[in-house]
């Protein structure tokens, strides 16, 4: 008899490593080679057509330059503009994913296909369509003058606002699906001991439901974030080009001013950012919730 | 204090609830005794409002009670699976019910640590449920419900969760509890053991109906029915016809002991009630000895009798001392037999 490891320790490690292998491999080799390669782009001076220009040796300037009051001032107004997609999304997907998880159950997943049916039609011509919606003869601002309430045109794309509408619009459903999940997950039983208690629904809500689906809401908030941080074609096209994010910058570096060694920099300062974001986000959720 | 009249409630085609009433008395441990799914749950779920019947009334000291929310019942429940709030230490479960009374923090506080200290928690204030064993979330659970003083305090199979001598600690520790704090207990049980140690008196329910209300020792020398006497501790019940001589005729088998009677019925007789003596003996009913369970104080027998399509059971002080195979004779004093049900044509005249 072959002895093995103790029952339910899941697949033997052999089997652990094929069903492992492809996605870690892929992984590796899309994400992380491309980063060391980013990394090792920054210590370089950039080439005159773009490219690297590696026999000019290695220079610490392409790091100092991040210190620059314009690369600040873009990264603070990226964290602005994605902190108010991430507080709108919250404020708006929480009714949206709480009235979800109290549906009947068939009608959950009804609501939940409506929810991620945007995914389905391309990001680029979904974000065109706020174009048509918000231009200056769009659709809004036809219907607003059309019926008084605006005598002319209002200024509404190109707009730090159009850009956190298009953000909000394009990642909505990722603050939804966990604060569903999470909803979902709450024990009635927990909802019923807090009215015996004598509590009243909202009670109830803000001491019982809210702080047990925290977490799903800062997965969300993550989720949202993240993305909207670094996104380049939201605040290109709704933005024109006054709303200047981190992830636009990055874009000019590499395919404009040709110089790859500061794109890199950025690009890196960007992804440090966000990992530091993260381990804020595991600590926090040890800390509050020891898991 | 508590009058439950008539109430019905369904779920589809299933009937948890089928014109029950009842009346629980100030100051009592009332047990409501069935097996899973006779619709106890659903009586306490109404009770504590989270299940509203679709037809008669519930009273609290002859006020209605179902017209209040559960929020501002002055009833509650001590739920099954305890559902302490997680994301709360022990102390703020249990102060969460009297922060809702808007009392005074000193006053939450004091209470608080009362309570810990009756159900022996003070250590573990700070603590977190999932850092707790089962035995002391339930004493959580309970401490949650009784710091608020309710009139009525429901529990629901309040023991089911623990281990045999956590258990037996716990019943005396509830008995102690509703004397001391004086409020009204309303438990659910399915095992009769537990129902009959720690209540005043006792409902037996199945299929949504009350078969009978009766004290613990009341039920046990008197069940009424077949499937009283089946639940509340295993009867032999012997179905015959009263002879006005006295002895029960049973057809196959002959007369056994039991009470004169001119009536057809169910005779149930308690296994501790039976004698067993060798073959031959003049004793009313011979048989075969099945097989013998061994329970250290005393051991439960099961003998065949020809003519009866159950074995008859019987327990004996200490260890048995027939062997399975064994041809023995069984016997009973006629007092110890009681007439649980009457059955068939006959007239009975009845009081």
């Amino acid at each position: 008899m072959v002895l093995r490891g103790k029952a339910g320790s899941g697949p033997r490690p052999r089997a652990r490593f094929l069903l492992i292998g492809p996605g870690f491999a892929y992984l590796v080799v899309l994400l992380l080679l491309p980063l060391a390669l980013l990394a090792c782009y920054t210590v370089f001076q950039r080439g005159r057509f773009g490219g690297i220009a590696y026999a000019d040796g290695v220079t610490g300037e392409n790091f100092s330059r991040i210190a620059d009051s314009l690369y600040a001032g873009v990264l603070v107004d990226s964290l602005r503009i994605a902190a108010i997609t991430t507080v709108l999304a919250l404020v708006l997907g929480y009714p949206t994913a709480y009235v979800i998880a109290r549906l009947p159950r068939r009608w959950r997943t009804v609501a939940l296909i409506l929810v991620v049916l945007p995914f389905w039609t391309n990001f680029l011509i979904r974000t065109h369509a706020w174009i048509a919606l918000l231009s200056s003869q769009g659709v809004v601002n036809t219907a607003l003058t059309g019926i008084g309430i605006a005598d002319r045109p209002l200024e509404l794309l190109y707009t730090d606002s159009a850009v956190v509408v298009g953000l909000l619009y394009a990642h909505l459903p990722l603050m939804v699906l966990p604060l569903y999940s999470a909803i979902e997950r709450v024990d009635t039983r927990l909802l019923e001991a807090s009215a015996d208690l004598g509590a009243r629904p909202a009670r109830t809500f803000w001491s019982v439901t809210l702080p047990l689906t925290l977490p799903g809401a800062l997965t969300g908030c993550v989720f949202v974030f993240v993305p909207s941080l670094g996104n380049f074609v939201v605040p290109e096209l709704l933005g024109g080009g006054r709303t200047v994010m981190v992830g636009n910058v990055i874009k000019d570096q590499f395919l404009t001013a040709r110089d790859w060694p500061f794109g890199s920099v950025l690009a890196l300062a960007l992804v440090a950012s966000l990992v530091l974001l993260l381990m804020a986000q595991a600590w926090a959720r040890r800390r509050l919730w020891g898991r | 204090m508590i009058r439950i009249h008539d109430v019905t409630r369904r779920f589809g085609q299933v009937t948890a609830l089928d014109g029950v009433s009842l009346d629980i008395e100030e100051g009592e441990f009332f047990a409501l005794l069935g097996p899973s799914g006779c619709g106890k749950t659903t009586l306490l779920r109404v009770l504590a409002g989270f299940e509203t019947p679709d037809s008669g009334t519930v009273s609290l000291d002859g006020r209605d009670l179902l017209g209040v929310p559960a929020h501002r019942r002055p009833v509650n429940l001590m739920f099954q699976s305890y559902a302490l709030f997680p994301h709360m230490s022990v102390e703020n479960n249990i102060a969460y019910g009297l922060a809702r009374e808007r009392l005074p923090r000193a006053d939450i506080r004091a209470r608080v640590a009362a309570v810990l200290e009756t159900v022996g928690l003070t250590a573990e204030a700070r603590r977190r449920p999932h850092q707790l064993s089962g035995g002391q979330r339930q004493r959580v659970a309970l401490a949650r419900a009784i710091v608020k003083r309710p009139r009525l305090l429901l529990l629901d199979e309040p023991l089911s969760a623990l281990d045999r001598h956590a258990r037996a600690e716990m019943q005396l520790e509830l008995k102690r509890l509703q004397h001391e704090a004086g409020i009204t207990f309303l438990v659910v049980t399915h095992d009769q053991e537990e129902a009959m140690s720690l209540a005043d008196r006792i409902a037996v329910l199945d299929r949504g109906r009350v078969h009978q209300v009766d004290t613990p020792v009341e039920l046990y020398r008197h069940p009424r029915g077949r499937f009283v006497a089946g639940f509340a501790g295993a009867n032999n019940v012997f179905s015959g016809r009263l002879l006005p001589s006295g002895g029960l005729d049973v057809p196959g088998v002959g007369v056994l002991p039991a009470p004169a009677g001119d009536t057809a019925g169910l005779v149930a007789v308690r296994p501790e009630n039976i004698r067993l003596a060798a073959e031959g003996a003049n004793a009313p009913l011979p048989g075969t000895v099945l097989d013998i369970s061994y329970f250290g104080g005393s051991s439960r027998i099961a003998v065949t009798v020809p003519g009866l399509d159950r074995p008859v059971l019987l327990t004996v002080p200490g260890p048995a001392t027939v062997t399975s195979g064994a041809r023995v004779a069984l016997s009973w004093d006629p007092d110890s037999a009681v007439l649980i049900e009457k059955t068939g044509d006959t007239p009975c005249p009845d009081p």
